[in-house]
This record gives C-alpha cells, sequence and structure tokens, in this order.
C-alpha cells in the first residue's frame, strides 16, 4: 500500500506530516512511502532526508493525492486540494469538523474516507494516537518559553552581589495538557507558579507539576463525563472574574490554554484585567486560533498595549519536534488499524468510528458520546465481540434451553406445593407461603451487592440471624427451675451475644471504608 | 401491660422490612451505614414486640439475659483484630446454632405443643425435629470452621475412606429416629431426639472437617446460611412469622453468597456444601512436572526493583493479614505513588480467609477504594505491569490453575501474575498455599522470592525506597 505525504500549502503551517523516522517505521509497518517535494523543508528536513529514510520524492500534488492509498497530512485540506483526491482514498489530517462543515460534504461527495485526528476520543487505549495533547504539550512548553522572551526579567528569584532579584509569577489558566506543560516548565525555570481551572480533580495533577491551585469558594465541579470541562454557572463566573482581578495585579506572565472543542474559546481574560496589569507583563494566549481567551489578543500577532502589556497571539510551533509526535501519532493509528498488511477500516473500533468523520460517501459526525474519566485507572478498553449473528444464535439456543428447564422446574414445584397444601392444616400452608415469599426476597436482595462488602454483609446477616431470640423470649417462664426456662435463658443468652456482636463488628468495619 | 395480637403484628411486619432494607442496604457502600441502622431497629422493635406480647412472662430473666449477652457482645466485638474477623464471624454462627437447639428442646417440652392433634401435632413435631437438626449441624460446623481458621484445628482436609456411606448412614438413622420419636406419646421422644441431636452434632464436625482450610470463606457463608434456616424452622415450630421471614431472608442471602463465592473458585455449589472437596482426591493425568529454580532477593534489590518500576501491582493473600502488614504496605504504597509511580492492589476474590477480607484489611489501613482492582478489572494490565508484589497470597496466583489439568485447581480464575516483567513472591517459607498445591510460580525465571514475615519485610524495603 502506498502512503503520501504532499507539502502543507498554508504559508503559517510549519510543520509536516512525516519525518525520516517515521519514514522509516511506515516502512516497517509495510506501506510505501512518497512524499512531495520540499514538504519537509519548513521543518528542517530535506528531500535529502527523507531519501535517505527511504522515502520516494514526487514533484507534484497531483501525484500524491491521485497515486496514494492513504495520505497524511497536517492542516486540513483546502477545497482545491480536496479536488485533486481520488475516490476511496484514506485521509488522515486535522480535520475540526464541527467548524468544517462545508469541507466534510466535500470530502463525502468526492467519498474519500477522511479521518479527523482531532477528533481521536480521549480513551486510554487511543493516547498515543491523541494529536491534541502531543501538540498542546509543545505549545505550553513553547508559552513559557516566549513569554519569559517577551517579559523583561528572570524568572528565579536570586540573591547576588548586584542586588535581589524577585522570581516571577505565572499565573496559568486551565490545566490541560498544555497548561500542566506549562505549568511544569515554568516551575523548572524558577518561577512562583499558579493555576486555574474549574475542575476540582485536577488541583493534584497541578500540585504535582509545582503548581499552587487556585479556586474560587464557591462549590460548583466543571468536570464532564467527556474530559473536557463544561460551562459555569453565572454565580462562579463572577467569583472567577474577581479572583483574576487579584491575580492581574500580581502576576507576571499569564498564560491561558482554555477551549472547547468546536466552539469560540471562552473570554476569561477581559479588558479590566488587561488593565490592571503591571507594565512589562504578558499575557500567553494558547486559544489565539479559536478567538482567544484574552479580549485583546490578536490572532497571529504580537504586541504592546498602551499600558505595557505584551499580548503574544502567535507562537512558534516548534515544527521539526512537532512534526515527529504529529508523525508518530499517525503511526500509531495506522498500527491499530492494522499496518499495511491487515489493513481494515473497522467501523466497530472505539477509535476508528469516531474519528473516521466521511466514511463511504457518508457523513458520519457528530459521533456517538464515549464517556471518559480522566480519573478511572483501567480506561476503556476494545472487547472483541463476536458477530451480532453468531450472538443471536447462540442466545436463541439458550433461551430455548433456559425456557425448557424453567417449565419443568415450575411444574415440579406445583406438584410439591399441590401436596403440601392437601396435606398439611391452613396455619401451616400459611407459614409455608410466607417462608417462600421471604427466601425469594432474600436471593435477590444479594444478587448485586458489591464484592469488597461480602464481609460485612455477613456479619449483618449473622446478626440479623440473632432474631432466634424471639424464640427463647416465647418461651420464658417466671419459674426458673422450669427446664424450659433454663433453656430459653441460655437460647437468649446466646442469641443475644450474636445479635450485639455481630452489629457491633459490622459497624466498626464499615467505619473504616471510605473513599 | 401486654400488647394487642394486633399491634404486635405490625410491629413484627415493621421489623421485617427493616430487616430487609437492611441486606439491600449492604449492597453499596454508600448506603451501608444506613442499612446496619436498619438492621439494629429492626431487630429492637422485634424484641420489645414479643416481650410485650401476650403471655410472655419471666421478664426479670430475660433481662438479665439480655443485659449480660449485650456486655459480653460488646467486648468481644470491640476487642476482636480485624484480621480476626472471620474466626468471629464462625463462632458467632455457632451461637445462632445452639440457640436453634435450646429452643427447638424447649418448644418440646412446652405441655401446650402436646395439646396438638392429628396432622397439625405431627408436622409440629417434624418442626422441631428438623430445627434441632439444622440448629446443631450450624453449632458444632460453626465451632469446627472456628477452630480451623483459628488455627487450633489442622486446615487440612480430613479425609476417611468411605466417608461418604457413613454420612448417608448417619442421615438414614435420623430419619428412622424421628419416625420414631414422633409416634411417642407426651415428651417421650426425648430420648430419640437426644440421640438424633449427638449425631447431628457429630455430622456437622465431620462436614467442615472435610473441607480444606482453602475454601473456609465458602463455609462461613454457607453457615451464615445454615445459621438462617435453623432461626426459620425455629418460626415453624413456634408458628411466628418474623422468625420465619427474616431466617429465610439470611438463609437465602448467605446460599446465594456462597453460589457467588463458588462462582468465583469455579467449584459447584453442592460439593462444597456436602463438604470434603478441599483436596481434590481425583487427579486427571500426572502433574505437570515443575521445572526451574527459586532465586531468592534481599530487601535492597526488591527495593531498588520498585525504584525502576513504573507500574507496580500488589496481590496481598492471608498473608499480609496474619503479619499485619497493610499498614507499611500502604506506607509503601503511598510513598511510591507520590514518586510517579502508578501502584494498585489486585484483589483475588477469594483471597484471605472471608469473602472481602482483603477489601476490609485494606479499608482498615485507610487504602482508597479506587486504587483496589478486582482480579478482572488487572488481569489485563498484567503484561504492561513492570513489578508485581505477591504479599502472603499463594494459590490465587498459581498458574497451574491455567495450565495443569491435574491439579486441584485447575480451572478456577486465577490473577495472572506471572505475565508481569517481574514478580516478587513475599513469603515466610517454601510451603505449599491452603489447597496444598505446590506454585509453579515460584519456580519462573521471572520471579523472585523474599522470605520473611510480610510486615517487616514491607519496612525494611520502605528503609531502602526512601534511602
Amino acid at each position: 500500500m502506498k502512503v503520501g505525504i504532499p507539502s502543507e500549502i498554508s504559508p503559517n503551517e510549519l510543520r509536516v506530516a512525516a519525518t525520516p523516522k517515521t519514514v522509516k517505521r511506515l516502512q516497517k509497518q509495510g506501506f510505501e512511502v512518497y512524499i512531495q517535494h520540499n514538504a519537509g523543508i519548513k521543518a528542517n528536513f530535506s528531500d535529502k532526508d527523507f531519501e535517505e529514510a527511504g522515502a520516494k520524492i514526487v514533484q507534484t500534488p497531483a501525484d500524491i493525492y491521485g497515486k496514494s492509498d492513504i495520505v497524511l497530512k497536517v492542516k486540513e485540506p483546502s477545497m482545491e486540494e480536496v479536488d485533486l483526491m481520488r475516490e476511496g482514498l484514506v485521509m488522515l489530517s486535522y480535520l475540526w469538523p464541527a467548524q468544517n462543515q462545508p469541507l466534510l460534504q466535500k470530502l463525502a461527495d468526492k467519498k474519500v474516507n477522511a479521518i479527523a485526528m482531532d477528533a481521536i476520543p480521549r480513551i486510554s487505549r487511543a493516547q498515543k494516537m491523541d494529536v491534541l495533547s502531543s501538540m498542546a504539550n509543545i505549545a505550553g512548553y513553547r508559552a513559557v518559553i516566549e513569554g519569559s522572551y517577551h517579559f523583561g526579567r528572570f524568572l528565579n528569584g536570586q540573591i547576588t552581589a548586584a542586588g535581589k532579584v524577585e522570581p516571577a509569577k505565572v499565573l496559568v489558566i486551565g490545566a490541560g495538557v498544555a497548561g500542566l506543560a506549562a505549568l511544569g516548565a515554568a516551575n523548572s525555570l524558577g518561577a512562583i507558579v499558579r493555576a486555574f481551572d474549574t475542575r476540582k480533580e485536577v488541583a493534584e495533577q497541578i500540585q504535582s507539576m509545582g503548581g499552587e491551585f487556585l479556586t474560587v469558594e464557591i462549590e460548583e465541579d466543571g468536570a464532564t463525563s467527556s474530559g473536557y470541562s463544561k460551562e459555569m454557572s453565572k454565580e462562579f463566573i463572577e467569583a472567577e472574574m474577581k479572583l483574576f482581578l487579584e491575580q492581574a495585579k500580581e502576576v507576571d506572565i499569564v498564560i491561558t490554554t482554555a477551549q472547547i472543542p468546536g466552539r469560540p474559546a471562552p473570554k476569561l481574560w477581559l479588558d479590566y484585567h488587561v488593565a490592571a496589569m503591571k507594565p512589562g507583563s504578558v499575557i500567553v494566549d494558547l486559544a489565539a486560533s479559536t478567538g482567544g481567551n484574552c479580549v485583546d489578543t490578536k490572532n497571529g500577532e504580537v504586541y504592546t498595549t498602551p499600558n505595557g502589556v505584551t499580548i503574544v497571539g502567535k507562537l512558534n510551533q516548534l515544527p521539526s519536534q512537532a512534526s515527529q509526535l504529529y508523525g508518530n501519532n499517525l503511526c500509531h493509528l495506522l498500527d491499530d488499524m492494522g499496518k499495511a498488511e491487515k489493513w481494515k477500516i473497522d467501523m466497530e473500533d472505539a477509535v476508528v468510528s469516531r474519528a473516521m468523520v466521511t466514511h463511504n460517501g457518508k457523513i458520519n459526525w457528530p459521533p456517538a458520546p464515549l464517556p471518559v474519566s480522566p480519573t478511572a485507572g483501567g480506561g476503556a478498553k476494545k472487547v472483541a465481540a463476536p458477530t451480532a449473528e453468531e450472538v443471536k444464535i447462540s442466545d436463541a439456543e439458550k433461551s430455548k434451553k433456559a425456557a425448557t428447564s424453567m417449565v419443568i422446574r415450575l411444574a415440579l414445584v406445583g406438584a410439591l406445593l399441590l401436596v403440601v397444601g392437601k396435606f398439611a392444616p391452613a396455619e401451616f400452608i400459611q407459614h409455608f407461603t410466607v417462608f417462600i415469599l421471604a427466601v425469594f426476597v432474600g436471593w435477590q436482595l444479594i444478587t448485586n451487592v458489591a464484592h469488597s462488602l461480602h464481609t460485612p454483609l455477613m456479619a449483618v446477616t449473622n446478626a440479623i440471624s440473632g432474631i432466634i431470640v424471639v424464640g427463647g423470649l416465647l418461651q420464658t417462664t417466671d419459674d426458673i427451675m422450669n427446664p424450659m426456662t433454663i433453656l430459653a435463658f441460655i437460647a437468649i443468652l446466646v442469641a443475644s451475644i450474636n445479635i450485639v456482636g455481630g452489629f457491633v463488628v459490622t459497624h466498626r468495619m464499615l467505619k473504616m471504608f471510605k473513599k | 401491660m401486654f400488647i394487642a395480637k394486633e399491634i404486635q403484628t405490625a410491629a413484627y411486619l415493621f421489623a421485617s422490612i427493616l430487616f430487609i432494607l437492611s441486606l439491600g442496604g449492604l449492597s453499596s457502600q454508600e448506603s451501608a451505614k444506613r442499612g446496619v441502622l436498619y438492621g439494629i431497629v429492626g431487630m429492637i422493635v422485634a424484641i420489645i414486640a414479643t416481650v410485650l406480647g401476650e403471655g410472655v412472662s419471666g421478664q426479670v430473666y430475660i433481662i438479665v439475659a439480655i443485659a449480660i449477652a449485650s456486655a459480653i457482645g460488646l467486648m468481644l466485638a470491640r476487642k476482636v483484630e480485624m484480621t480476626a474477623m472471620p474466626q468471629l464471624v464462625a463462632i458467632l454462627h455457632s451461637f445462632v446454632g445452639l440457640a436453634a437447639v435450646l429452643v427447638g428442646f424447649g418448644s418440646y417440652l412446652d405441655p401446650h405443643t402436646h395439646t396438638l392433634t392429628g396432622a397439625a401435632h405431627s408436622i409440629h413435631l417434624w418442626e422441631v425435629f428438623i430445627g434441632v437438626f439444622i440448629g446443631a449441624i450450624t453449632f458444632t460446623g460453626s465451632i469446627i470452621a472456628w477452630g480451623k481458621l483459628e488455627g487450633k484445628v489442622r486446615s487440612k482436609a480430613l479425609m476417611y475412606p468411605g466417608r461418604h456411606a457413613v454420612n448417608i448412614v448417619l442421615m438414614i438413622t435420623c430419619v428412622v429416629l424421628g419416625v420414631l420419636y414422633a409416634q411417642q406419646e407426651g415428651t417421650g421422644g426425648m430420648l430419640h431426639l437426644g440421640i438424633m441431636t449427638a449425631i447431628a452434632c457429630f455430622i456437622g464436625i465431620m462436614l467442615v472437617m472435610a473441607i480444606g482450610g482453602g475454601d473456609m470463606p465458602v463455609v462461613v457463608s454457607m453457615l451464615n446460611s445454615y445459621s438462617g434456616w435453623a432461626a426459620s424452622a425455629a418460626g415453624f415450630m413456634l408458628g411466628n412469622d418474623l422468625l420465619i421471614v427474616t431466617g429465610a431472608l439470611v438463609g437465602s442471602s448467605g446460599a446465594i453468597l456462597s453460589i457467588h463465592m463458588c462462582h468465583a473458585m469455579n467449584r459447584s455449589f453442592f460439593s462444597v456444601i456436602l463438604g470434603g472437596f478441599g483436596n481434590a482426591p481425583a487427579s486427571k493425568g500426572e502433574a505437570k512436572v515443575i521445572e526451574g529454580e527459586v532465586t531468592a532477593l534481599n530487601h535492597e534489590e526488591v527495593a531498588g526493583l520498585l525504584k525502576e518500576a513504573k507500574s507496580v501491582v500488589i496481590v496481598p493473600g492471608y498473608g499480609m493479614a496474619v503479619a499485619k502488614a497493610q499498614y507499611p504496605i500502604y506506607d509503601m504504597v503511598q510513598y511510591m505513588r507520590k514518586a510517579g509511580k502508578n501502584v494498585r492492589f489486585a484483589i483475588h476474590p477469594v483471597a484471605g480467609r472471608l469473602p472481602g477480607h482483603m477489601n476490609v484489611l485494606l479499608a482498615e489501613a485507610n487504602v482508597p477504594y479506587d486504587i483496589v482492582m478486582e482480579m478482572d478489572e488487572i488481569n489485563d494490565d498484567m503484561p504492561d505491569t513492570d513489578v508485581v508484589m505477591v504479599i502472603g497470597a499463594n494459590d490465587v496466583v498459581n498458574p497451574s490453575a491455567k495450565d495443569d489439568p491435574a491439579s486441584s485447581i485447575y480451572g478456577m480464575p486465577v490473577i495472572e501474575a506471572w505475565k508481569a516483567e517481574k514478580v516478587i513472591i513475599m513469603k515466610r517459607s517454601m510451603s505449599a498455599g491452603y489447597s496444598g498445591e505446590d506454585n509453579p510460580l515460584f519456580y519462573k525465571s521471572n520471579s523472585e522470592m523474599l522470605y520473611g514475615d510480610a510486615k517487616d519485610s514491607v519496612e525494611k524495603i520502605l528503609s531502602f525506597l526512601k534511602a
């Protein structure tokens, strides 16, 4: 199978979808690799490097789009590029499907099977293909480097013969991958680092990167099942803005990273925040491309406001590094899809079915929601499910068998009850009815008990079985010399030990269980 | 100051509902504490309603008995170590059994019993007989289970030839005694009842003696079920619906709990109930010859391995309980987690001597339950795990269960520790596990032994980790 890598046509896009290293990997996976002339030049990879790695150089984009089975790209293709694509081509690139409906339609019309790398679900198994994470990591690091460049002072505090230098204070808004990377980088440069996030669960992660977790005094958690944060209430946002205003007076560098997939970035750093900042301070807005978290951000520009605050709306992408990571993400995905040998577009697969936004002429967007929790240890597992057909057949057989045995059993039970009913006195039947019903209740109650609770459950049922004390109570008489009373006395004694002991010990056990 | 029959019935109904809520509450962590409260209230309602009921006398004795018992019960429950929980539960079961026997005899002596006639009379006699029979088995069986757990009775399954035949003969004898006893006038059947009780006690002893220590969790749960049935039988003989309902609840819930556990061990429920399968006698084919060599490490080397590891899984077993190692283990886990390692616990459903035993111990040491995984959750992660620490567990990590059909535990799901990069087995000696099976895991090339008391060893490892 042929894998083609075209040059990126956007002048701002410095990355390339393959590097000499990933070309080698692709070949190991069994693909033939074709790359357009000078595709890697902006990321410092020459044609010679690619040739040495085993790729074949072709001259025009038409050669790539017309002859490859799989095309690897970085930025979403332009309409003109789509025109060049052949039917059945598999294309991997950023697509931003939520914002690019016309493009999706066009891809579907051309029967291109497009995989949106930005739509890879955030589940454990797909982490190695998650380009948003790998790119955010770079952005977070670079935000600190560029912020520090525009900031005219040391980041770390020093006491020197020439005087004392205060450490810089860095505020990171949004502790996602980019935010955490920024925290780590700023911390290692010696700055005092703080971070804000609406999701309470990230407090620990922030602290682990050496940052201080800032929060507002309102009980509201922004975590959602998708791993992204949700929008917060009005009260919460007011409190948040107040907190930011206090911070604005104090901090030297602000790095904002808040983005909502498929939507403009939320405005978090307003004009009065900018106005409150000290001259010389810096704002690095990583959400600039989706409108910016700061109201004054200009996408693609670095400028200084009248009160001396530098706002960075453009970051160097570290194209060589970024291309390498992006290329690795692509390799992992191709690996997961069976490499060249067992190549298969498996729409049952949790990752492919969500990222494959156009398939056989149909638009597959938005995908079915896939809940993930970043705190859950295991993560989603791929289940090797038997085909629907097989399941149906075996189910049908099973239910047939179950039905037969059920009928036999019911008949037996019915016959037994008839016999009992015929010979036993009415009072017994009444007790017997109660007994059978209680057996079923007990059976149903316990079926779903959590494994970790087996011991407490046993202790409590044990305590309850001490109900036999009632038997003793009913048999006690006023005459202590009566053998019946003596027996009853001992029965009450031992059964009560059981009751008290059982309950107390269960209580003790449960007290220890905590999350 | 008697209360009317109707009010008593209503109170009984209320108590029954509370007991149902109590058991239901125990099925999740959140509602468990409420469940216990329901149970306590239900019990108090039941006792008060009974004592105030018509025809109850001797209240002084009742109060004295309950007061003494409460003091003893409180003391027992407060004093007991969490590691000795299984023993306590077992001995408490025996009390219920004993009470059932006494109530049965009491009911037989009750002059009121013998005013009954016809079918009602014979049914009542049989109710007494069956109640005493179940009670006696529960009583002695629980005592033996307690002895085995406490280490006072040899834990190995006691087998003698023809033991099934003996049991059948004993059962038939009981039935014959029952028939003779039912024909006696007045309390003339006392002797028959007494002999039957002795035989039932013997059956109870033999039943549990024949079960190996490794299956004790199932036995305890099964005896729990028996104690419920005994209470239910007492309810029949006294015509008391509360006893019937509550006993049946306990009986059936205990039974299903046992079945759950048998599934976890791949055992047949009936072979457990009937006893004597702990050491499966029938071996299918030649036992595999174990190849390889046992190699041992010292504490410092283990600490070195842990320092290198990114992902660590701890498999605790009864050895951890014995050594009370859960506290230092959690200290070690916290230390490693702070260092950024992924450290988790893997719990086998039958680890320990009671279902959920390990969970209780880890909870005691404040281990958060989201890092405590069940076997099924963690087995898939084993190949990606750097180090597995097996602390005082043996049969639950035995690869024979997977690949040696001759093994008595063949087919039981186990934690696949051997798939990890490195396995460290902390053990006191090379002796076999409770099932008596040798463990080929110890001989694998990626496993290393660390001999010594678990608590002591963990403390030493932790000091090397910190060094």
